[in-house]
């Protein structure tokens, strides 16, 4: 079978990022096993992979669909929390760890999907900064509806209340999951630095996939103009909803992996602030550049660690960074220089300069 | 009389969201940004009156005055150094830089001032007002908030309608270039629009604290987030619909409580805020999209 | 798009190399801003807690407190210490990181987490590492559930629920009760549950439960206004200070005049730079500590600490203060010393803490013992506070 051009480009493409965080796995290991693989970096394997699948499918919404979502954690809320309940709720039944945390990220990730189609179906009709505000509404209900919910085990299964740990009627054999603003107490940490990366590795899968596809190519004719997309018979609401509805499930697995981590989690941890963070790595990563988001999301996570040194100036120092490679990296004159740096490296092959915003 | 004194905290309330959201809403309709470090602006208003009337003894209205002056100065600061180079860049590029700005100022602050929170003196420093044999009492910051607002729309509506560069303002929010083709200098309108928004980000830290009397290195960033909703719930660009969009969300807010649950005050506000969104898809005041093919 | 990626990619290569010069400066540095070096072979302790966004005035607290401590301590001239504060903005991911590195630093005993939530994750971690940890402030049970090497400073919540409603019902201080309480945090609503079991018990008469969330922590006229139509006379609040002064303001604007009762999240409210002191006048709280105590000690900790931070110190500063104090004694109990292993470490003062003729006492209590739960035993002091100032309540224990 013959390639296109442009088809060899893209396996190319895609087999550079796949080889990237396969080639960042077999490094952490071999690093791990030599010994020099410090506390504090390995802490942050899984938060980071969490990210990442954040991050990834987050820029499906603003990347690929070109549509603004500040709520982003909402549904990594979702994932969160019902892969916890899930967890906790197969301990007695199912006792091998990886077993718990498959179900845990595919029920996290099926909650999370559904949510994305419940928010998904309204909220597409609405454009720009609208859909954005309806988002971030989202975000916040999700987080003070969580606040507010208890659930326990007790012998006759789950049972959830809305007013507070005494009226789930446990009695004493029954375990509490989920204790309102309490969060969820004494999670198991299942998750895994391979099983993060596995994650990472089918979200690029789904993503990767889904934007050269037939659907994909449609999405994007519907981001850079949707009437004359309208206009030759694309469909907008149904390419636009399963983009949804996956960047959904894929933030949804990232919480249930992100949750199962630690030996708590919070509502109030997936905050608005959380669903800035996540938008944060896809902005400076590249909008609709998926390597980019990979990266930013890596570096932006261990950033802060990397800045403990400089004590109390930790977070100003945070501010002004992200201040300064905004402007450094949207400044003409500088974006120019690298152009013709590039250029003389490349020469033959003619560049336009176009840049996809 | 319960519903009455509930009508005018909500009023109160919504009247500081009114005042903040005009902010928001007159930089996105000009330099067509969300401008998220407008919340710690006005925690920096906050700090300055602070500063004025406890550490320097000024009375009340002259560190009103101080707050508006160091925000204006803070406001064009802030445009010229962080948003002007990125004109031309997406405006998701310029969120995020002023998502940097905004952890900046908080950060700085609480460099500055410390993370122990201050107890905010109110400017207004009169009796409350008793009615109905006392079983009404409408506090006299609430009344004063309530007349602020009120007064700063009609204020801004004049500015906007009737002078020079309300109408320069206009013509940049409805199309940079043919702005600048006629003759309107395009920074310059923007750096007004920033100075006006940053002294009523002042106004409204101080009334902010005044009515809640505690600051801290945080305190604009809820304000802010909610401002934002009621400047995107009244129609995001639109001035009076700022100001019905930050009374709705404040009256929204104290009845939600009120009537029907304390728990769940936040998802009832947000449940609202999105069915509006339903039924009007740009906000209560905003103008429909047309698109051009 | 092509420029797009060589762009991001290249800016962020740039990031990655400003991070790893970040990463080999950040050793030689560190000893400098929060660190409190000696010379001399010192026990590392490590802290955790936050320093930046919302909850910083915990965590700023609590590593003042015991820099203090250490200075004092280290001026013995006996075992030398040196402690390292780091930052983890009241969550759980960031307080594991912290948690991490100061693994990586090599510390020994970890005095942390300040704050509840990063609380329950860190000390999962120290229990596994067996890293002895005694927090000075994180007050819920799930803190030392099941783990037999963390130790708690302060009451735990339910601990003070119980307590509040006792001392509520013993001292007749209310027949109709309020509560205001914020659903959004572990501490408050940790109280409220078991404060509103025991009432139930002790023919406490709760008429109004109402709730804020740090999101709406402004306005509490619908709160105030529902306590006071179903005729409250005594309003609890299981609440920090920033919020309390906040009712209090609003209800004096009401011309509401209950009374109000806190339990240690209060203590605080008297120093809050400007605050109008006549505001909190009646206001009732169990605290372990008041800044404003004759007794010796506090005395000389709230000089130092005003000297030193231009601020009146609040519980969470007296927390850290005796955690150092605590850690000290129970170190020179177990002869514990600097070339030790944090696991070997870990074993001893489990033991040193939990024998019986361990006891200190410090600025949050005389004759403070541990519990091999990790529990601390120690008497609240019922306070009132009369004419801006801290009175020991009559009829109290």
């Amino acid at each position: 079978m013959k390639l296109t051009k442009t088809g060899q480009k893209r396996l190319v493409s895609n087999s550079i990022t796949y080889g990237m965080v396969v080639l960042a796995f077999i490094l952490v290991q071999i690093v791990d096993s030599t010994g020099h693989l410090t506390s504090s970096l390995r802490g942050q394997l899984v938060p980071i992979c969490a990210y990442i699948v954040m991050a990834v499918s987050l820029n499906l919404t603003v990347g690929v669909l070109g549509e603004l979502s500040l709520g982003h954690a909402g549904f990594m809320s979702l994932g969160a929390f019902s892969g916890v309940i899930v967890s906790l709720g197969l301990r007695d039944m199912v006792g091998a760890g990886p077993l718990r945390l498959l179900a845990a990220l595919l029920v996290g990730a099926v909650i999370a999907g559904l949510f994305g189609f419940v928010v998904g179906v309204p909220a597409l009709r609405l454009r720009g900064d609208y859909l954005a505000i309806v988002t971030l509404a989202f975000g916040e209900i999700i987080k003070n509806v969580i606040n507010t919910i208890y659930v326990g085990i007790g012998p006759d299964g789950l049972r959830v209340s809305m007013s507070d740990q005494a009226s789930l009627g446990l009695g004493e054999t029954g375990t509490v999951i989920l204790r309102g603003p309490m969060g969820a107490v004494g999670v198991d940490k299942l998750a895994s630095f391979g099983a993060g990366i596995i994650l990472v590795l089918i979200t690029l899968f789904i993503v990767l996939n889904l934007v050269h596809s037939r659907s994909g190519r449609a999405i994007m004719a519907v981001r850079d103009n949707r009437i004359a997309a309208e206009s030759v018979g694309i469909s907008i609401t149904r390419y636009k909803l399963t983009a949804f509805i996956i960047s959904a499930a894929l933030a949804g697995a990232a919480g249930a992996l992100y949750a199962l981590n630690y030996s708590t989690v919070v509502a109030r941890k997936f905050d608005f602030n959380t669903s800035i963070l996540v938008l944060v790595f896809v902005v400076l990563g590249g909008i609709g550049n998926i390597r980019g988001s990979i990266i930013a999301a890596a570096v932006l996570t261990v950033l802060p660690e990397m800045l403990r040194a400089f004590n109390d100036y930790r977070m100003l120092a945070y501010a002004i960074i992200l201040i300064l490679v905004m402007l450094t990296s949207n400044n003409d004159r500088l974006k120019q220089l690298r152009w013709r740096f590039i250029a003389r490296f490349r020469r033959g092959t003619p560049q336009q300069e176009v840049d996809h915003e | 009389m319960t519903f009455l004194s509930y009508l005018v905290s909500g009023l109160s309330l919504g009247s500081i969201y009114a005042i903040i959201a005009l902010g928001y809403t007159m930089v996105y309709g000009i330099a067509k940004m969300l401008n998220f470090a407008h919340g710690d602006v006005i925690m920096i208003g906050g700090y300055m009156s602070f500063v004025a009337t406890a550490h320097l003894g000024w009375p009340p209205l002259a560190s009103v005055l101080l707050a508006m002056l160091v925000c204006t100065v803070l406001g064009v600061v802030i445009e010229q150094l962080a948003y002007k180079p990125l004109r031309a860049a997406p405006s998701l590029a310029v969120l995020i830089t002023a998502i940097g700005v905004s952890y900046f100022l908080q950060n700085a602050a609480l460099l500055i001032w410390s993370s122990n929170p201050k107890s905010f003196t109110s400017v207004v420093r009169l009796p409350s007002l008793k009615l109905f044999d006392g079983q009404l009492t409408i506090s006299s910051v609430a009344l004063v908030t309530i007349l602020a607002c009120v007064a700063i729309i009609i204020g801004l509506t004049f500015i906007i309608s009737k002078t020079k560069i309300g109408k320069a303002m206009r013509a940049v929010s409805e199309d940079k270039a043919a702005a600048q083709l006629m003759g309107i200098n395009v920074n310059q309108t923007i750096s007004v629009t920033f100075a006006i928004g940053s002294a009523l980000a002042a106004i409204a830290g101080v009334l902010l604290c005044s009515a809640y009397p505690i600051l801290m290195p945080t305190t604009g960033a809820m304000p802010g987030i909610k401002a934002f909703t009621a400047a995107v719930f009244g129609g995001i660009g639109s001035i009076p619909g700022a100001f019905w969009g930050g009374l709705l969300l404040g009256l929204i807010e104290i009845f939600g409580k009120a009537y029907i649950s304390t728990q769940l005050s936040d998802a009832i506000v947000f449940s609202i805020l999105i069915l509006v969104l339903l039924v009007r898809p740009t906000g209560l005041m905003g103008r429909k999209i047309s698109e051009k093919v | 798009m092509r420029t797009t990626r060589f762009r991001i990619l290249s800016l962020v290569l740039a990031l990655g190399l400003f991070v790893l010069a970040g990463c080999s400066a950040g050793p030689t540095s560190t000893t400098a801003g929060t660190t409190t070096a000696k010379p001399a072979a010192a026990i590392k302790i490590g802290g955790i807690g936050p320093l930046t966004g919302g909850a910083a005035v915990y965590g700023s607290s609590v590593a003042n407190g015991a820099k203090i401590a250490l200075e004092e301590v280290n001026a013995l001239g006996g075992l030398q210490f040196e402690l390292k504060f780091e930052d983890d903005e009241h969550d759980a991911e960031k307080s594991v990181n912290a948690y991490n590195s100061l693994k990586d630093w090599g510390m020994q005993i970890l005095c942390g987490t300040v704050t509840t939530t990063p609380g329950i994750a860190v000390s999962a971690e120290s229990f596994k590492d067996r890293i002895f940890t005694l927090t000075p402030s994180a007050s819920s049970t799930s803190v030392i559930e099941g783990k037999d090497n963390v130790f708690q400073m302060c009451f735990t919540d339910p601990n003070q629920g119980i307590a509040s409603a006792q001392y509520i019902a013993e001292n007749k201080l209310g027949s109709k009760i309020a509560i205001i309480y914020n659903n959004a945090d572990a501490y408050s609503t940790g109280i409220y549950e078991k404060f509103i079991s025991e009432a139930a018990g002790k023919n406490l008469q709760v008429v109004s439960t109402t709730t804020f969330t740090d999101d709406t922590a402004n306005d509490f006229n619908v709160q105030l206004t529902a306590a006071k139509n179903a005729g409250a006379d005594l309003i609890f609040l299981p609440i920090y200070y920033q919020p309390a002064s906040l009712i209090l303001t609003q209800a004096d604007a009401m011309s509401y005049e209950p009374k109000f009762f806190g339990v240690d999240g209060m203590d605080g409210i008297l120093t809050m730079e400007n605050f109008n002191t006549d505001l909190a006048e009646g206001v009732m709280l169990l605290t372990p500590f008041a800044a404003d105590a004759t007794e010796a000690r506090t005395v000389a900790f709230v000089a130092k600490y005003q000297a030193a931070y231009n601020e009146v110190p609040n519980q969470f500063a007296a927390d850290g203060y005796d955690c150092i104090y605590a850690i000290y004694e129970a170190c020179k109990k177990a002869g514990i010393t600097a070339d030790m292993d944090a696991a070997a470490i870990c074993d001893k003062m489990i033991a040193a803490f939990t024998a019986a003729d361990f006891n200190i006492d410090g600025l949050t209590g005389e004759n403070m013992t541990w519990a091999a739960t990790g529990e601390v035993a120690k008497a609240p002091k019922g306070m009132v506070i009369e004419d801006g100032a801290y009175v020991g309540m009559q009829g109290g224990n």
